[in-house]
């Protein structure tokens, strides 16, 4: 602002000032940055030391010195010498080359495993396509229901020419987004009903029952409902009846999101004025169209970050199923690690697994935070 | 309105007419009521069917239902307890007992570390060190993007490629690192230490009086009497002092080699040390966030307010601040820690024995499925009731009092 009238003084025509020496440039930046006060000069040095040396042996033992595959004997077992010979040195990633389409694709037939690829394909596809604004219409259920009948029959087969395959095959990372997409996709709604039933002031049973699941869902951790799941829902059924141990976990999810989405979203509907439902009571309208075209729209703009967030935890959550046994992801990667061979090599596995779950998580955290930038500025504005 | 329905032309007319309950689909109170009989029907029919399900299988298995396999021996081995047990003699009951105590074992240690470990990565993302923010915040990040049970496998399999007892990592006679978990040095208990003890309780008590004192005579006089000399005297010296006249005993407890495992001193086994390490330092990076968030909450006008009466910058943060921070920060922790005690729950993929694990072990050799379910949630239910009452509680103390 000053700098606009400086310049406007005809006497400073032409001189550009330039800003005192020593506080611009990168020179200056440590200077406040990194070496601003004794103590901080001490922080870099002793951070920037211990930084240093551990990337430098993290390169040399992940790139430099690495095995990056093993020679395979007569009868397809893999030679592990020189992984024993580097260990400590340097990183054996032939456990990965070795392993991989197990990780990612458990025991689904190795010449049908394009199939559960696909599907991977579609459910990015089907993320990508949630998380941009402009598709945020009705038809965005329509492609949601396509795509997962589409990745239902992919997975079975058993029609159209493909092989039947069945769930008790199925593993790795598709069973990991199926278990999140899914759960995603019964929860929510589940989620929206009982926040609503939760702040319901007229149906004082339904709001009892609502508070009642809500708090004794929270109040367990997920490893005891996943037992529940496992050795309660035998005893549930009539005799002769047998869900298969993917539905139990899937139905686990489901309840335990469902709680904890419902009270996300109860945030919202708390944070919307009283005003928006008493116009639209002015306005005549019943309760559903009031909640479906005043109420929900609003609140759950409101609760967009804290949403994304409960997604990312519960995305993570996922892995809890290989507790009682559902091959996902990180049950594949010991499945992989309990082969002998590749026992002591457990580092290189989990730095992958957490690659795969950091790329996924980190994704979703960029768009939550880009989000409540926009939606800020919208607000503020 | 008190005011309004006072004056007389408009008594009555306040009044809305009284409507009795009209059966027609058109009155909101009629229509409230069959709404809440038809759901509330539907999840009884629902919980009928399934109790009816539940009856016809137990009978079928010839599973009496009830809590008597309480009584009974366990026969569950237990790696690491903190009362005496024996698996051919103590009951079930028992060993639930020491499946909670272990739990609670993880869970107290686990909180008092992350909010220690938390705070400070909270405070090192605000640092003006450009290294150090960025370091912290790159913690932050990696560890709430990868599941927590992978971190626990991962730092498990990191304890059991440590060397064996043998060629054990070690400081001294200190402290003993293999793949069989961490010894080390302690102080052989004798009752010296526990006079020295409980004069420091005392102490304690003492110190507190006085430092009420103080506050009182600062309030009525303004001057303030430093109160450390105090604590010394009554906290550190008292306890000395006892323990020195009972003869100062002094016999460290050493780990020795013996075969093939260490004998004496305290131990730590790997699969707790996993557990603890692995929820600490993920449960640290979101108490971070909680922490850096209260901070920043605090307007910047406080500190200068504060700095402009006068006040000296740890008062201002003690005082000033963080009390206000502290507003902000109770709530979202409250769910931290209760996180960290439903999260030690995962202990059972590393084999560490707390009460999921004992209860599932006890229901597979029992085959009572519903009481074992029962007990965990049980369990649960009250730690997680304990610490949301006390800290809403605490909440409550240090809330806003607005008049």
């Amino acid at each position: 602002m000053g700098e606009t009238a400086a310049t406007a003084d005809p006497r400073y025509a032409g001189v550009r000032e330039q800003p005192p020496a020593g506080t611009t440039g990168p020179w200056a930046w440590a200077k406040t940055n990194l070496f601003g006060s004794w103590w901080s000069t001490a922080v870099t040095l002793v951070l920037g030391y211990l930084l240093l040396r551990f990337a430098v042996e993290f390169v040399s033992w992940a790139l430099l010195h690495a095995i990056w595959s093993v020679p395979y004997d007569a009868q397809g077992r893999p030679d592990n010498t020189a992984c024993h010979n580097a260990k400590g040195i340097g990183a054996c990633w032939a456990v990965i080359s070795d392993k991989y389409r197990l990780i990612l694709f458990g025991r689904y037939p190795y010449a049908e495993q394009w199939r559960p690829a696909v599907c991977v394909v579609l459910f990015v596809g089907l993320y990508v396509v949630s998380a941009m604004r402009r598709f945020w219409r009705k038809e965005l259920a329509l492609v949601w229901v396509v795509t997962l009948v589409l990745i239902g029959v992919l997975m079975w087969g058993g029609i159209l020419g493909l092989s039947y395959v069945p769930e008790d095959d199925w593993g790795g990372l598709p069973i990991t987004l199926i278990l999140a997409t899914f759960g995603l996709a019964f929860a929510f709604p589940l989620a929206i009903l009982v926040a609503l039933g939760r702040r319901s002031t007229r149906l004082p049973a339904v709001k009892l029952l609502c508070v009642l699941y809500v708090e004794l869902i929270r109040g367990v951790p997920l490893v005891a409902l996943l037992f529940m799941a496992s050795v309660m829902f035998p005893l549930f059924m009539p005799e002769g009846v047998n869900i298969n141990k993917l539905l139990r976990a899937q139905i686990a999810i489901i309840l335990f999101a469902g709680a904890y989405l419902a009270e996300v979203v109860r945030g919202g509907l708390q944070a919307l004025p009283r005003g928006q439902a008493e116009a639209a009571d002015a306005l005549g309208l019943s309760y559903w169209k009031k909640t479906g075209f005043i109420i929900l729209p609003q609140a759950l703009r409101l609760v967009i970050p804290p949403l994304v967030n409960t997604f990312i935890g519960f995305f993570k959550d996922t892995s809890l199923v290989l507790i009682i046994g559902t091959f996902d992801l990180l049950y594949m990667g010991k499945i992989a690690l309990s082969d002998p061979p590749w026992q002591a090599f457990s580092t290189e596995v989990y730095l992958m697994l957490a690659v795969i779950y950091i790329a996924f998580c980190f994704a979703m955290s960029v768009y939550s935070r880009g989000l409540e930038r926009e939606l800020a500025r919208a607000h503020r504005r | 309105m008190s005011d309004l329905t006072a004056d007389p032309r408009l008594v009555g007319a306040r009044v809305a007419p009284k409507k009795g309950l009209r059966l027609s689909w058109s009155d909101p109170l009629f229509r409230a009521i069959v709404w809440q009989v038809v759901i509330v029907g539907a999840v009884v029919a629902l919980v009928w069917y399934l109790v009816g399900n539940t009856n016809r299988n137990l009978a079928a298995r010839h599973i009496a239902t009830g809590f008597a396999f309480l009584q009974r021996v366990a026969g569950i081995p237990i790696g690491e307890s903190p009362i005496a047990y024996d698996p051919a003699v103590n009951t079930y009951g028992t060993a639930l007992l020491i499946g909670i105590l272990n739990t609670l074992r993880v869970a107290a240690v686990g909180i008092v570390l992350a909010t220690i470990l938390g705070t400070l990565i909270g405070i090192g993302r605000l640092s003006g060190n450009w290294l150090l923010a960025r370091l912290t915040s790159f913690y932050v990040e990696t560890l709430r993007d990868i599941p927590l049970l992978l971190q626990l496998f991962f730092w498990y399999s990191i304890l059991q490629a440590l060397p064996p007892p043998r060629q054990a990592w070690h400081i001294g006679d200190l402290l003993y690192l293999s793949n069989r978990g961490a010894r080390y040095q302690q102080l052989t208990w004798g009752p010296a230490y526990s006079w020295a003890l409980g004069g420091f309780v005392v102490g304690l008590i003492a110190t507190i009086i006085c430092s009420r004192v103080i506050r009182r005579r600062q309030d009525q006089t303004g001057q303030r009497m430093p109160l450390w000399p105090f604590g010394l005297l009554f906290m550190v010296a008292l306890p000395l002092a006892i323990w020195a006249l009972l003869g100062a005993p002094f016999q460290p407890d050493v780990p020795v080699l013996r075969g093939f495992n260490y004998q004496g001193g305290g131990a730590v086994s790997p699969e707790y040390f996993a557990l603890l390490v692995g929820l600490v330092t993920y449960t640290a990076a979101y108490i971070a966030e909680i922490v850096r968030s209260g901070i920043l909450a605090v307007p910047q006008g406080q500190w200068e307010a504060a700095g402009a009466l006068g006040l000296h910058r740890r008062r201002i943060l003690t005082r000033i601040v963080l009390p206000q921070a502290l507003r902000v920060i109770i709530p979202p922790m409250t769910s931290q820690y209760l996180n960290i005690t439903k999260n030690s729950s995962l202990a059972v993929a590393i084999g560490f024995q707390d009460i999921v694990s004992i209860a599932y072990t006890t229901l597979n050799q029992t085959g009572q499925a519903i009481e074992g379910v029962a007990i965990i949630m049980a369990v649960y239910l009250t730690i997680s009731l304990s610490i949301s009452l006390f800290m809403n509680w605490y909440n409550a103390r240090i809330a806003l009092v607005e008049r």
